[in-house]
């Protein structure tokens, strides 16, 4: 079976400006956008719901730990900007620099993952479980949603890390188009986080 | 490559020759063409699955004491006591009839086999944009069709809430659950691998000069199914996960304070709401009802422009009414829920929209009949089953008009009459239109074609056996019946009178099921024995009619193709044949 | 039109508004009848008149009329009179507000899988307190027997028994899952939604011994979810209450 070749794989589009799998990846955040749009409205929808009958709905800060999710937010906007300089570096046709700034995402949504955990380990230690209040059960799938799109993004890079060479070799722009996207998705991960920290730890 | 012909898929026959290589010739293939087959292969296989649950409840429903004959001893005692079903086993077939019917059947064939075979060939692409997704996507339906079914054999049974899932009955209830919640995570993320792989190939691969107001009506259809599904899946994902954590982790998103179950308070912190889950459930499964009809009506437009040699009357209009109707349907939601307490705001907001939505179906419908003003119509086998849904549709389009006016909808909510309608649209309106499609692409797949005779053996039986199956119960539902009973109702004193028409569906059920007999010999049989066709047998003008019957292996066209003109040019004056296909430079 | 819902096959309708759901019901119908006759007409005309035997030929443009436009036009216009016309209307007196509770005989459904308790307040007209753990096998619904207010409440299961033309307000909650208060004579359909109280009234105005259906899926046994509903002229119900009531 030979390998067949599928147009504007690497270069764009002459009338739609983009490459096949930018418009995947837009596509793919769009459905995202739904995805988490629909976990931001059940978290309203049940937390005006417990102002009424239901009891009550404890502020995330009196459970939560707001330093070490500040300390996280800080590390996951960094991951963001070197995924940004990763990219460019490659454009720029600096592959050392882009293995170290990529390195660095990777190394630094490791991090998040870690500290995440470490968080989850206090609340447990606490005896707070998902099955202890509905803000806990909210707070642990939202996060923990996010958390699997976080290990799915370092799986992805982890494999263009490995074989960046190769593949880089093989075919620059494809690869380099690779990064892009993987970096579109990153930055949405990153940015429903912005979005999840105030909701669960602050508001 | 004279050896890359789909019809050894469709047969999965094993050629000792070259063994090495079948598996990543028909089994992981990347090519469309063969994960088309695999999808059509498997999705035919879960239609006669939820086919044979349904003659089941039939039985059951007709005859409610009485053992089944046969199988009655074949299910165990979990299932049945004495041959007679058990409520619990009777729950448990229809949760399972509708989800596999809807998810596991008529979406993967018409969107994964007829939008993964035809979308490239009619955009004249080698392939979909992205074909390692491509057979992630059939891989992942595979697997979450094999976890459902595998429910059934759980100890204590399959998911048995209703198609709906419901909760609190859904975490309360035991059995599949879990498992139908898995079962549905998997194959919601198929299906936003499917849809983003139709639609980037729409846009980004078709060929030069197809524009897209050159695109067939088919090409829109599934453009348009594609952005429902990537979009209205993504909410139902979660609350598929909000579901599986109440059940499998005591959280409580759908579990409202203060339950008692049995005379015990339930163990559940409290503080969910049941009716979180309904929208956001309702938010996908009203647009997934258009994902079942688009596709249909986008097969029948291709099959009537055929057969009846001219263009389709009023082309633009069908595409701004699909576009318009995918649109509004995003905000119709709510019509499934009239009764669970609904002010008058909402209730009218969700009312006029469910009447607005009615005018494009109703316009996408007479554009259909309009076309045929003019026409030289052939009956041929794959037109009968086109022109048969147009009708059909019809009345389960109208039949929903009652139901989208809440005052109405106070009687016939959850009777039979919901039943009546919804089966007009899928069995009778999209069912029809399915076998159209393969009645009329089967010369394309395997080269050869399906026996006509059989054909209307097959046709005629099925329309009769399908009006005799449901019109009843539109009778039944305004008597009140509701719907999900065990018995059908025999113990109710407003039932009595239509409990005979329960036998009529039933015997006309089996009738159907004849029918099918006669589709699946000739299915076969003609893999081997239909009359090897041309390449253009049905002298149509798209562009999978462009390349060979079958097509070339993997990459579809021996040369690239050029698009000259719209994708109808049928008896255009003065043009030297009654056809002029897109990729011909004149005419 | 109030006829064309019962030869639909409804049955009959013994509320004070009934007559208005199946004007609407009915009159749907007949644009539905309408729709589907004149479509289909046209739809066998043209299937006979363009077949390929008499017309081998096909007309590349077709027709060029634009009635359909009209039609379709038309069609939409008629289907947001009936929404506002006869629906929304009913929708807003009927459904949305019930009569309140002063104005009317109040009695408190609660469902359960799979029995309807019937909830009156007895003659002091209050219901009394109820609680989970007062909950047992001759106490369904915990009504607390302590409570001033709950001393003489009648509790009736699987049966609700009203007089005839008088308001009746019913509160439905479940203590379970989700089920469906099904009166069909009364053209009165409400879910039961746990953690929610629903008010909805009606006025009967016949007598008849009728049923409860649960009309939404709620278990195993949610087809044997019957239960009885019967409208009794004024003394046959002061005599069926009373045949309830609690010793004292
Ligand atoms: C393919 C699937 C499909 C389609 C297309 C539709 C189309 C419509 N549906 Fe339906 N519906 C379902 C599938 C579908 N539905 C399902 C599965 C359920 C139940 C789910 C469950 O509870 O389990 C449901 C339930 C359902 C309800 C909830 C009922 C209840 O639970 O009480 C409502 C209420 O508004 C409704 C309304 C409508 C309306 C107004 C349309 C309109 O879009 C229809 C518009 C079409 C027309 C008006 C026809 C026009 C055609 C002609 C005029 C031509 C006639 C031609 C000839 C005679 C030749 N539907
Ligand atoms: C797409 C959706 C779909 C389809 C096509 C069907 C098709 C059919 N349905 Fe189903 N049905 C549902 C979706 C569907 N249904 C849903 C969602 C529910 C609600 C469930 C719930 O309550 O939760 C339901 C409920 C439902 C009920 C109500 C049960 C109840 O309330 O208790 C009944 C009762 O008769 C019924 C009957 C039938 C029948 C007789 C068919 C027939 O039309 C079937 C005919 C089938 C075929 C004609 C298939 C033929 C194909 C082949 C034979 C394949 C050949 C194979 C090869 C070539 C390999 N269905
Ligand atoms: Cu209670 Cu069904
Ligand atoms: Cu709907």
């Amino acid at each position: 079976m030979a390998e067949i070749e599928i147009p504007y794989n690497s270069t764009n589009h002459p009338d739609t400006g983009v490459y096949n799998a930018k418009l995947g990846i837009w596509l793919f955040l769009a459905s995202e956008v739904l995805f988490f749009g629909a976990l931001f409205s059940s978290y309203i929808l049940l937390r005006v719901g417990a102002g009424g009958t239901a009891g009550d709905w404890p502020l995330g800060a009196d459970l939560l730990n707001v330093p070490l999710a500040t300390f996280n937010t800080v590390v996951l906007i960094s991951s963001s900007m070197t995924m940004v300089m990763s990219w460019a570096s490659l454009k720029s046709g600096n592959f050392d620099a882009f293995q170290r700034y990529f390195g660095a995402t990777i190394g630094l949504a490791l991090l998040f993952l870690l500290v995440k955990g470490l968080e989850y380990y206090a609340e447990i230690f606490h005896q707070r479980y998902p099955s202890t209040s509905t803000f806990l059960a909210t707070y642990y799938t939202m996060t923990g949603i996010h958390a699997l799109h976080i290990i799915f993004g370092v799986a992805v890079n982890a494999y263009h890390f490995v074989s960046a060479k190769r593949l880089y070799a093989e075919e620059p722009e494809r690869f380099t188009n690779r990064i892009e996207v993987a970096g579109l998705y990153w930055h949405f991960v990153d940015l429903v986080w912005i979005f999840l920290f105030p909701v669960l730890y602050l508001l | 490559m004279g050896e890359l012909q789909a019809t050894h898929a469709a047969a999965h026959e094993a050629h000792g020759d070259h063994a090495e290589s079948f598996i990543r010739k028909y089994v992981f293939s990347t090519d469309h063409k063969v994960i088309g087959v695999q999808y059509g292969v498997t999705a035919l296989v879960f239609l006669a699955v939820g086919f044979f649950l349904v003659l089941l409840m039939r039985w059951q429903l007709a005859y409610p004491e009485q053992p089944m004959p046969l199988l009655g001893g074949l299910f165990g005692n979990r299932m049945t006591d004495a041959g007679v079903m058990t409520p619990e086993f009777y729950n448990q077939l229809g949760a399972m009839h509708g989800t596999i019917m809807v998810f596991l059947g008529v979406v993967p064939l018409a969107v994964g086999a007829f939008g993964n075979y035809l979308v490239p060939l009619q955009v004249g692409a080698p392939d979909m944009a992205f074909p390692k997704l491509n057979m992630a996507s059939y891989w992942l339906y595979f697997l979450g069709g094999i976890i459902m079914l595998a429910s059934f054999f759980l100890p204590e049974g399959s998911a048995r809430s209703g198609w709906t899932s419901y909760p609190p009955l859904a975490v309360l209830e035991p059995g599949g659950q879990t498992w139908w919640l898995i079962g549905m995570v998997l194959l919601i993320n198929s299906s936003l691998l499917g849809s983003v792989n139709i639609i980037v190939t729409i846009v980004q691969l078709r060929a030069p000069g197809l524009q897209f107001m050159r695109l067939p009506f088919l090409v829109w259809a599934q453009l348009v199914t594609s952005f429902l599904l990537l979009l209205a899946f993504p909410p139902l994902e979660v609350a598929g996960f909000m579901q599986l954590l109440d059940r499998v982790a005591g959280t409580s998103f759908f579990m409202p304070t203060g339950l008692v179950v049995d005379g015990q308070a339930v163990a559940f912190s409290g503080g969910g709401n049941a009716l979180l889950w309904q929208h956001l459930f309702w938010f996908l499964a009203h647009p997934e009802v258009y994902v079942l009809i688009l596709p249909a009506m986008g097969i029948v437009g291709e099959i009537v422009a055929n057969n009846t040699r001219k263009p389709l009357w009023g082309y633009k209009t069908l595409i701004y009414s699909v576009l318009f109707l995918g649109g509004m349907s995003f905000i119709v939601w709510a019509h499934h829920m009239f009764l669970t307490g609904m002010g008058t705001a909402i209730s009218t907001f969700f009312q006029l929209t469910t009447m607005i939505i009615s005018v494009p179906s109703i316009i996408i419908l007479t554009v259909l009949i309009i076309s045929l003003w003019g026409a030289s119509i052939r009956f041929s086998t794959p037109m009968l089953f086109a022109l048969a849904f147009i009708p059909m549709f019809g009345i389960g389009g109208l039949t929903g008009l009652p139901l989208g006016l809440s005052v109405a909808d106070i009687h016939l909510h959850d009777t039979y009459y919901v039943i009546g309608h919804f089966h007009f649209v899928v069995a009778p309106g999209t069912l029809m239109a399915l076998f159209a499609g393969i009645y009329y692409w089967y010369p394309k797949v395997t080269g050869r074609r399906m026996n006509d005779t059989l054909g209307r053996w097959h046709f005629w039986p099925t329309l009769i056996g399908l009006n005799g199956v449901f019109l009843p119960m539109f009778l039944v539902g305004m008597a009140g019946v509701s719907r999900r009973l065990y018995d059908g109702g025999t113990t109710y004193a407003h039932a009595q009178d239509v409990l005979w028409l329960n036998e009529v569906s039933t015997v006309a059920s089996w009738l159907l099921a004849a029918a099918q007999v006669v589709f699946v010999i000739n299915f076969f049989l003609s893999l081997r024995n239909g009359k090897k066709v041309e390449d253009n047998p049905w002298q149509a003008t798209t562009l999978e009619w462009a390349t060979t019957s079958p097509p070339l292996g993997h990459g579809n066209f021996a040369s690239p193709v050029t698009v000259h003109r719209g994708p109808y040019e049928y008896s255009v004056p003065e043009a030297s044949n009654d056809f002029s296909p897109q990729h011909q430079e004149s005419t | 039109m109030i006829k064309i819902a019962e030869l639909l096959g409804a049955p009959i309708g013994a509320s004070a508004h009934s007559g208005q759901v199946d004007t609407v019901i009915g009159a749907v119908h007949v644009l539905m009848i309408v729709l589907f006759v004149g479509w289909g007409a046209f739809f066998t005309y043209v299937l006979i008149r363009f077949r390929q035997k008499r017309n081998p030929a096909a007309n590349y443009t077709g027709t060029k009329s634009h009635a359909s436009r009209y039609i379709e036009g038309a069609v939409a216009v008629i289907e947001v009179a009936l929404l506002f016309g006869l629906s929304v209307p009913v929708w807003a007196r009927q459904i949305a507000n019930p009569t309140p509770a002063d104005q009317a005989l109040t009695v408190r459904v609660v469902a359960q899988q799979f029995a309807w308790n019937v909830h009156y307040p007895g003659p002091d007209g209050v219901f009394g307190r109820s609680a989970v753990d007062l909950i047992s096998t001759s106490n369904p619904l915990g009504v607390d027997r302590d409570d001033i207010f709950g001393r003489d409440d009648v509790v009736s299961v699987g049966e609700l028994a009203v007089p005839v033309d008088q308001v009746v307000r019913v509160e439905l909650s479940t203590l379970d899952v989700i089920h469906s208060f099904f009166l069909p004579e009364m053209r009165v359909k409400q879910d039961a939604i746990p953690g929610m109280v629903i008010p909805l009234s009606f006025t009967p105005t016949q007598t008849g011994n009728w049923e409860i259906a649960c009309a939404q899926l709620c278990g195993v046994g949610h087809y044997r979810m019957r239960g009885f509903f019967n409208v009794l002229d004024q003394r046959g119900y002061e005599s069926w209450l009373a045949e309830r009531a609690p010793e004292l």
